[in-house]
């Protein structure tokens, strides 16, 4: 390997390449600006052919197609096999993947077949080859240091924007890889049944707290989160109370999020909580204790009580929306 | 017969709330108490369940770190557990994920070989580092099978497990066979206080120390001088712009002074 490439490694979730896929080829931008090496990206996907040209018109250079039916459902020990088999064949320095469940499990096992060191969550990339990710529970930044000629790196969500078409499309090329025999294998997929938007990917969210009261308090959260086509969050206290499902949980034992938009309705905001939020980009907090931590930190402070106050913000919304937006 | 049950535990500051040491640029751990990394009781209790699942179990917790990490194998055998393994001494500090997961699939090679293992179980994440890649790394320094974010072990017997992954739009289930690394969630159970007979046997427990040299790896490949990413300082985050508090005398004013605001933003 000459380790001269920055590649971006796309993993196809239910057949189409998530949102964060184009986030990861910003970042490959950046990087490879930085670093002055070419950009490529590998698509892992039983449909690895049809999706590749999306990703070789923004600005990739070249796009590895690798096409397997063992890549139908996601197992990362054949996908690690298979995005190895793509680090080597570009030569790759850094290898770029999503911050979720399927980009994380990959990428542990991807960082032991390439002997690289391997850093999770990154918010920042730096010009000196290092990056920046969360440190104790995000109370801290730290800076990181890549010890190995290779380095595995899965992107925080929304740290970059979604790369737009730009520039002459890159060539797309198919690649083998031997899958051997697996010892994990993905039997079946149950779909969440409702129509929500999930966190990770959302530009905007709305989260509930314990100031909401009980599972009704969650109700006008999730009307609200409707009329902006954001995602509902919680905090721990309200999903160990039973009042909606783990999945919401934003905090240190839940999901980390940074969407443009964070609305925080009856979130007092500890530690636990905070650490899981607040690299959103704008947060505005409605609470009735303009004194927690929360409200503090907010960007935005509404005090009241959210029974008010959330339906007449979700009617503001509404006829905001439904009428010309006077500049 | 029963399984085997390894759980990989971790030994971090009890707060993760630290200042960073200027001369350094590390977090201050000194002085600060050391717990068994929060996330790792659903991976103790998950194993302990086990044992109560199948017959004849018999559930080993492992640590990497300093010496002073025997106290979180001790909470470990509280919680019932049967004993533990200490891979100790100042060689494994300061390791990252790289180097420690290499580290504990050398003492899991070495637990395989005295009595075949079935299942390894590890915690979401640590509270310090918190990458959340160590148990999918071990699986992968010992060609096992893994699966991480595993809300429920399904079924599971000495040769296959079926287990229940939490994805962001759904659920996967994943057929392992064994043996495998098996990384939770909390949604897998509720951990339950040691038990008084547990805390009388971990006042007795006694713990084998594995040396590197014992594990057959020498001092390069582990801790500091075997790790691959470096934190080579760290800092507080930036601190927020101070915010503004919307005021209004009706709610409906708040809201439409909030909205303002946001479409001003381009947030909506």
């Amino acid at each position: 390997m000459n380790n001269n490439g920055i590649l971006v490694v796309a993993v196809s979730s239910r057949g189409v390449l998530p949102p964060a896929t184009y986030e990861l080829v910003s970042a490959g931008r950046a990087l490879a600006a930085a670093l002055k090496q070419p950009l490529y990206a590998a698509v892992l996907s039983e449909k690895a052919s049809a999706l590749a040209p999306e990703l070789a018109a923004r600005g990739v250079e070249k796009v590895y197609a690798v096409e397997s039916p063992a890549l139908a459902g996601f197992c990362a020990e054949t996908f690690a096999k298979a995005a190895a088999a793509a680090a080597e064949k570009a030569g790759a320095s850094r290898v770029l993947l999503a911050s979720n469940v399927a980009g994380r499990e990959l990428a542990a096992r991807l960082a032991v077949l390439l002997k690289a060191g391997l850093a999770a969550d990154v918010s920042e990339l730096l010009p000196d080859g290092k990056v920046r990710r969360p440190y104790y529970s995000g109370n801290l930044v730290a800076e990181v240091e890549f010890k190995t000629p290779v380095a595995v790196m899965t992107m925080a969500p929304m740290a970059y924007p979604r790369a737009e078409k730009a520039g002459a499309p890159g060539g797309v090329e198919a690649l083998a890889f031997d899958a051997g025999a697996p010892k994990t294998k993905f039997a079946s997929f149950q779909p969440e049944t409702s129509n929500e938007i999930d966190m990770g990917s959302a530009e905007r969210i709305v989260a509930g707290g314990r100031g909401l009261g009980g599972p009704d308090g969650f109700k006008p959260v999730f009307a609200l989160a409707h009329a902006l086509g954001a995602a509902v969050g919680a905090s721990r206290a309200a999903v160990d109370a039973g009042w909606i499902p783990y999945k919401h949980q934003v905090g240190l034992t839940g999901r980390s999020v940074r969407p443009k938009l964070y609305l925080a309705v009856g979130i007092s905001g500890q530690i636990q909580h905070l650490a899981g939020m607040s690299s959103s980009g704008t947060i505005v907090a409605v609470n009735t204790d303009k004194d927690c931590p929360l409200m503090q930190m907010a960007n935005v402070a509404v005090q009241g009580d959210y029974a008010e106050l959330i339906p007449a913000i979700t009617e503001e919304v509404k006829k905001r929306k439904g009428a010309p937006v006077s500049a | 017969m029963g399984l085997h049950i390894v759980v990989c535990v971790k030994s971090t500051p009890s707060s993760v709330n630290l200042p960073v040491d200027a001369a350094t640029g590390q977090p201050k751990t000194a002085g600060v108490p050391a717990i068994m990394n929060p996330y790792d009781e659903y991976a103790v209790e998950e194993a302990v369940r086990l044992k109560e699942r199948v017959a004849g179990s018999t559930a080993t917790v492992v640590t990497v770190g300093a010496e002073s990490a025997a106290e979180v194998l001790r909470e470990a055998v509280a919680r019932g557990c049967d004993g533990g393994v200490l891979v100790a001494g100042p060689e494994f500090e300061g390791g990252d994920s790289y180097a420690t997961s290499l580290a504990l699939s050398a003492a899991i090679k070495k637990l395989h070989s005295e009595k075949p293992v079935h299942l390894v179980l590890f915690g979401k994440n640590t509270s310090d580092a918190g990458a959340g890649v160590v148990g999918s790394q071990t699986a992968a320094w010992l060609d096992w099978a893994s699966a991480s974010a595993v809300k429920k072990i399904e079924t599971v017997d000495e040769s296959s497990a079926r287990v229940l992954r939490t994805m962001e739009d759904g659920v996967d289930a994943v057929d392992l066979t064994l043996p495998a690394c098996v990384s939770t969630v909390k949604e897998i159970n509720e951990p339950r206080l040691p038990s008084l007979k547990g805390k009388m046997a971990a006042k007795k427990a006694v713990f084998p120390k594995w040396t590197a040299a014992e594990l057959g790896l020498q001092a390069g490949q582990v801790g500091k001088a075997g790790a691959a990413a470096v934190t080579v300082k760290a800092a507080t985050p930036p601190a927020r712009p101070a915010g503004v508090t919307v005021e209004g005398a009706s709610a409906s004013e708040k809201a439409q002074k909030l909205v303002d605001i946001l479409i001003e933003r381009k947030l909506i």
